[in-house]
């Protein structure tokens, strides 16, 4: 039992050394593990109020990444601009986690010795979130994702992840369900990657659509490393009513066209999610097919006629125009139906922070905790998207979303759920562990 | 889909693969068999060429098949030349040792994949391919009525495609010239079998290496001008096509051009078939190992001395 | 002091030196170099067969997976005891080690490197296509409740160092002793000359073999660790590009030095680290830091210090 030993003595060498360190700071006895030197600014509740952005600049995320970081941008341009968060300016450190997860805990390591950050937001993909998120907990770092994976809801994750800015996959699919099986198809086949967010769209929309009366007569997982896919589409049955896919990654515009040339025009009708086209111009060569067939999507990328003055004042704030691309750039098309998450999540954190007086570290679990007790968020300028509600206990939000058709080159939305379509039953309460 | 009609067409998607395979590999096959050395960044030479492709088609914005010429000629023409800067630059200074190569060969991976990065951004660019009618493929059946023929839904392949195998099999060719009908083809097979013996015969090797490394590239990249109509141009594009590329140098047989060929046919298409039989995932882990087990059974490749 | 005596001493003095690290630097450098160590475990057993035996594989990825794997899969989803989990992590990389050896020892060279590469990649594909169990990509946590030995809280800061660097030490000195013993000479002489080596009596078929499975089951140990230090287990782990790091690592460190791996790992980590710290392009940085170290220490930063400076260097 050396090694517990060891362990004990240089615990307590440690301890007496950041001591030290603190009182000569004339910060006396902190019951926190990490180190003072950097804490002592935060305590007096002065100076900016750092919020890390974790970010997806390389690998297979960037194409999300950069949009996201423009959103991130701009929000905190806005709450500057409104007079920051309990008075004081927020700065955002962002830094790249080259969509790996290794990198990803790195980086909140990063966040929490040497910037001291207060919180950290922003990633999207699952693996990032699942890598970083223990690292988020041991660190006591509170960490707002925006990745619509059902892991902060499905308990796996910890008390320090919360997902209060955009709504997660199982109640994105399950509230499709209705809709698909009374107005396209109730025979379905599936495509989607092999990957866990695929297998959690296969798993709860079979449950969703069998509900309805519906059925999934065929599941078609494509590995990820594929560059074609027109070997893979003889496997949908002739029966099929309604093609529902979801792909991501750079080659998702190959699987579109390669969809639209296979069908000829006589195949099933499509629903997809946007995610199959996110950053991808709709009307990109190959894609006239795509002319009526639905796509899910969480804001709807091309301005609707009812479009609310709130989302009206956040596309000029993020530089979209009325078709979702850059303003700069017609053919720079955004990640519209994801993005909006970074631009609530940055909302709900100012009003956490607010709402729970923060002053720095050693309030991080109050600004948690005033998270939690959040329930209504209304229709705003902070939530744009729409009203949600947010679940203290799986620290998930609820949301409306949309189901859009194209015709003509044009999004139109044709249905948009209420917030208890998307609702299931909580699988975790976060809020009886411990910080 | 029946069976039959549904092995058709995997077989003609498994050719297409093949097609671009082969001009990536036949590449990289020539880069190995002369040089001996390891290029990490032969799939990074592809990206560019798909970068180059899409740059200069929107660059011209004129009708596709325009853009498309002008793609062809051009883009291989640059990323041979960076290539063969690169090759002077740095590989010639470190001559050629097999480990350094690697070490200086990622280095211009990452560099080249960042300074893409930096120039084109993330997203994926697709090009307009010069033409593109799907051509639908009959199938016959037997029926009460006696023997029937039907078009059934989806079998088919669009005349791009075709294109891609047609252009593949010209440019193989020319290769296939260039190595036993030129001057420049004796001495890179002169320097290929014994590289003292051959400079003592007055042959400039530093220069032939810098061809021949430019050749490689340039290849590469025309297999990437012609795939990028299917697929789009992307940054991170190059690791598959590096993974196999590599798979079908060795299994084909270090330096030996029809082997190489031959094996990414075999690649190509066991990968297309294969997919008819089992889900898509279950399809490539069985494809790889298949591949692999030649490889355990046959150490020197298929075509290998 | 003779050569043997100086490498010991070497060795004791780079582990005190990691061990005052403890007490001297800021606990965020503290941190990486508890992933750093876990990592040059990695490089270490990739070492072993590369530095030391001269075999290049591209498919370690798939012995770092397997230790990780056969660990977290057993501990999270199967609910066993941690320690006992542990134990399965290190069959299954043992396991593993003995069917790629097998078949992929039949190849040599640029042949080995493939038949390697492949095996990888239906690796990874596994993970994927049991994405029911494993999770596939997203991969999965590990209970902090799980991530205790003997009592010890490994999910705390200061245990996970201790931890990391007792593993790291054990190592390294195993390392020590193995590449001195007539074993470590004997896999030295089949890298310098295979015939030769054949011929002097060696059964060079059983000493690669020997090899790829210390190798391996030694790079499972890493996949392992980093499991239970930090907590998640994830499909990255089992990609191509983690079976290029160690490759990379031990290039940079000096192949066939075993100090060179430590090395490597913290040289790659601090330039991907401190460079994207002042530009978004550290990815570029990094290129140009490989193609000059390519270009002014071939053989790498151990094996330039042993030309340069100390030619007793093990």
């Amino acid at each position: 039992m050396t090694e517990r030993k060891i362990d004990r003595d240089t615990k307590i060498s440690r301890r007496t050394m950041l001591g030290t360190l603190g009182a000569a700071a004339g910060l006396a006895g902190s019951t926190s593990v990490l180190p003072g030197v950097a804490r002592m600014a935060h305590a007096q509740g002065s100076g900016p109020i750092k919020l890390g952005f974790q970010v997806h600049r390389t690998g297979i995320g960037s194409a999300y990444g950069r949009w996201y970081e423009r959103v991130a941008t701009a929000a905190v341009d806005r709450i500057n601009a409104s007079g920051g968060i309990n008075g004081r300016e927020v700065e955002m450190i962002a830094e790249d986690d080259g969509t790996d997860p290794r990198r990803g805990a790195e980086v909140l390591e990063r966040f929490s010795s040497l910037h001291n950050t207060d919180a950290v937001f922003g990633p999207l993909f699952s693996h990032v979130v699942i890598g970083s998120a223990p690292r988020a907990g041991e660190l006591k770092m509170p960490y707002f994702v925006v990745s619509e994976g059902h892991h902060v809801a499905s308990g796996i994750l910890n008390r320090y992840t919360l997902q209060p800015g955009i709504t997660d996959v199982k109640s994105q699919v399950i509230s499709m369900a209705p809709f698909i099986a009374d107005n396209v198809g109730k025979k379905v086949t599936m495509i989607y990657p092999d990957f866990a967010f695929g297998h959690d769209h296969r798993d709860f929309f079979s449950e969703a659509i069998a509900a309805q009366g519906g059925e999934v007569i065929q599941k078609i997982a494509i590995p990820p490393t594929e560059t074609s896919f027109t070997k893979y589409f003889p496997s949908i049955p002739r029966e099929t009513e309604v093609v529902y896919h979801v792909m991501v990654g750079p080659a998702v515009l190959t699987f579109v066209r390669e969809m639209g040339e296979f069908f000829g025009g006589r195949g099933p009708a499509l629903f997809g999610f946007i995610d199959s086209l996110e950053a991808v111009d709709i009307t990109s060569p190959g894609l006239e097919f795509l002319d009526g067939s639905y796509f899910w999507e969480g804001m709807a990328r091309h301005a609707q006629p009812d479009q609310t003055p709130h989302e009206d004042a956040y596309r000029a704030a993020v530089g979209v125009d009325a078709k979702g691309a850059s303003v700069d750039d017609p053919r720079d098309v955004s990640t519209y139906a994801h993005m909006f998450g970074v631009w609530e999540t940055l909302a709900v954190m100012k009003a956490g922070m607010e709402a729970s007086g923060y002053q720095g570290p050693d309030d991080r679990t109050a600004l948690i905790e005033a998270v939690e007790g959040m329930t209504d968020m209304p229709l705003s300028d902070d939530h744009p998207q729409g009203d949600k509600v947010f679940n203290g206990k799986t620290h998930q939000v609820f949301g409306h979303q949309n189901i859009t058709q194209l015709k003509n080159g044009t999004l139109e939305r044709v249905h948009r759920t209420s917030i208890e379509d998307t609702f299931y039953e909580d699988e975790v309460d976060y809020t009886s562990q411990s910080f | 889909m029946e069976f039959g009609p549904h092995l058709i067409l995997a077989s003609l998607e498994g050719a297409v693969t093949a097609a671009i395979l082969s001009l990536t590999a036949i590449g990289l096959s020539i880069v190995f068999g002369v040089m001996r050395v390891v290029n990490v960044a032969h799939g990074e030479f592809f990206m560019l060429g798909a970068v180059f492709a899409w740059y200069i088609s929107q660059f011209l914005g004129t009708h596709p098949a325009l853009g498309f010429v002008a793609a062809i000629l051009i883009a291989p023409l640059l990323v041979g030349t960076l290539a063969a800067g690169l090759d002077r630059l740095i590989l010639q200074r470190i001559d050629y040792n097999p480990e350094r190569t690697i070490v200086a060969t990622i280095g211009i991976l990452y560099i080249l994949q960042q300074g893409t990065l930096m120039t084109f951004g993330p997203d994926a660019r697709p090009v307009a391919p010069p033409f593109n009618q799907v051509i639908a493929i009959p199938w016959f059946e037997f029926t009460d009525a006696g023997f029937e023929i039907y078009w059934p839904w989806g079998l088919g392949i669009t005349s791009y495609k075709l294109f891609i195998i047609f252009a593949a099999a010209v440019v193989l060719a020319g290769v296939w010239l260039l190595m036993t009908r030129t001057k420049f083809g004796l001495i890179m097979r002169a320097t290929q079998q014994d590289r003292e013996t051959a400079q003592a015969f007055g042959v400039p090797v530093d220069k032939v290496f810098a061809y021949v490394f430019g050749l490689g590239a340039a290849l590469a990249a025309v297999g990437a001008v012609l795939v990028v109509p299917v697929q789009q141009a992307h940054y991170l594009m190059g690791f598959d096509p590096l993974l196999l590329s590599f798979i079908v140098v060795i299994i084909g047989g270090l330096g030996s051009l029809p082997g190489t060929v031959i094996a990414a046919v075999l690649i190509g298409m066991t990968d297309g078939i294969i997919s008819v039989f089992f889900s898509p995932t279950l399809a490539k882990i069985i494809a790889t190992l298949a591949v692999a087990m030649v490889l355990v059974f046959r150490p020197r490749g298929l075509m290998g001395k | 002091m003779t050569g043997k005596s100086k490498s010991y001493a070497l060795h004791l003095c780079l582990i005190a030196l990691l061990a005052a690290a403890f007490f001297i630097l800021p606990q965020y450098h503290v941190g990486v170099l508890s992933r750093v160590m876990v990592l040059a475990v990695y490089a270490m057993g990739y070492n072993m067969l590369f530095g030391y035996t001269g075999l290049l594989s591209l498919g370690h990825a798939l012995f770092f997976a397997a230790g990780m794997y056969g660990f977290g899969l057993s501990v999270q989803q199967g609910g066993l005891p941690t320690g006992l989990a542990l134990l399965i992590g290190l069959a299954t990389a043992f396991t593993v080690s003995l069917v790629v050896g097998f078949l992929a020892l039949r190849t040599k060279e640029v042949a080995f490197m493939i038949v390697t590469l492949m095996f990888a990649q239906a690796g990874y594909l596994t993970v994927l296509y049991f994405g029911s169990i494993t999770r596939g990509d997203e991969g999965f946590v590990i209970n902090t409740a799980k991530r205790a030995l003997f009592g010890v809280d490994l999910s705390d800061e200061t245990a996970r160092f201790w931890a990391a660097l007792l593993l790291f030490s054990v190592t390294l000195l195993a390392m020590a002793a193995l590449v001195k013993s007539s074993f470590g000479r004997a896999l030295i002489a089949v890298r310098e000359n295979e015939e030769r080596a054949m011929m002097l009596g060696y059964d060079t078929h059983r000493l690669k073999y020997v090899a790829v499975l210390l190798s391996g089951t030694l790079a499972g140990i890493g996949g392992m660790a980093y499991a239970l230090l930090f907590g998640y287990v994830g499909a990255t782990f089992a990609s191509v590009q983690y079976s290029i790091f160690p490759l990379l690592w031990v290039l940079l460190g000096g192949a066939g030095t075993t100090i060179g791996p430590l090395l490597g790992v913290l040289f790659m980590y601090y330039l991907i680290d401190i460079s994207s710290s002042f530009t978004d392009a550290y990815m570029l940085v990094a290129g140009v830091a490989l193609l000059i170290l390519c270009l002014f220490a071939p053989q790498g930063l151990a094996g330039e210090l042993r030309k340069r400076v100390f030619p007793w260097l093990p």
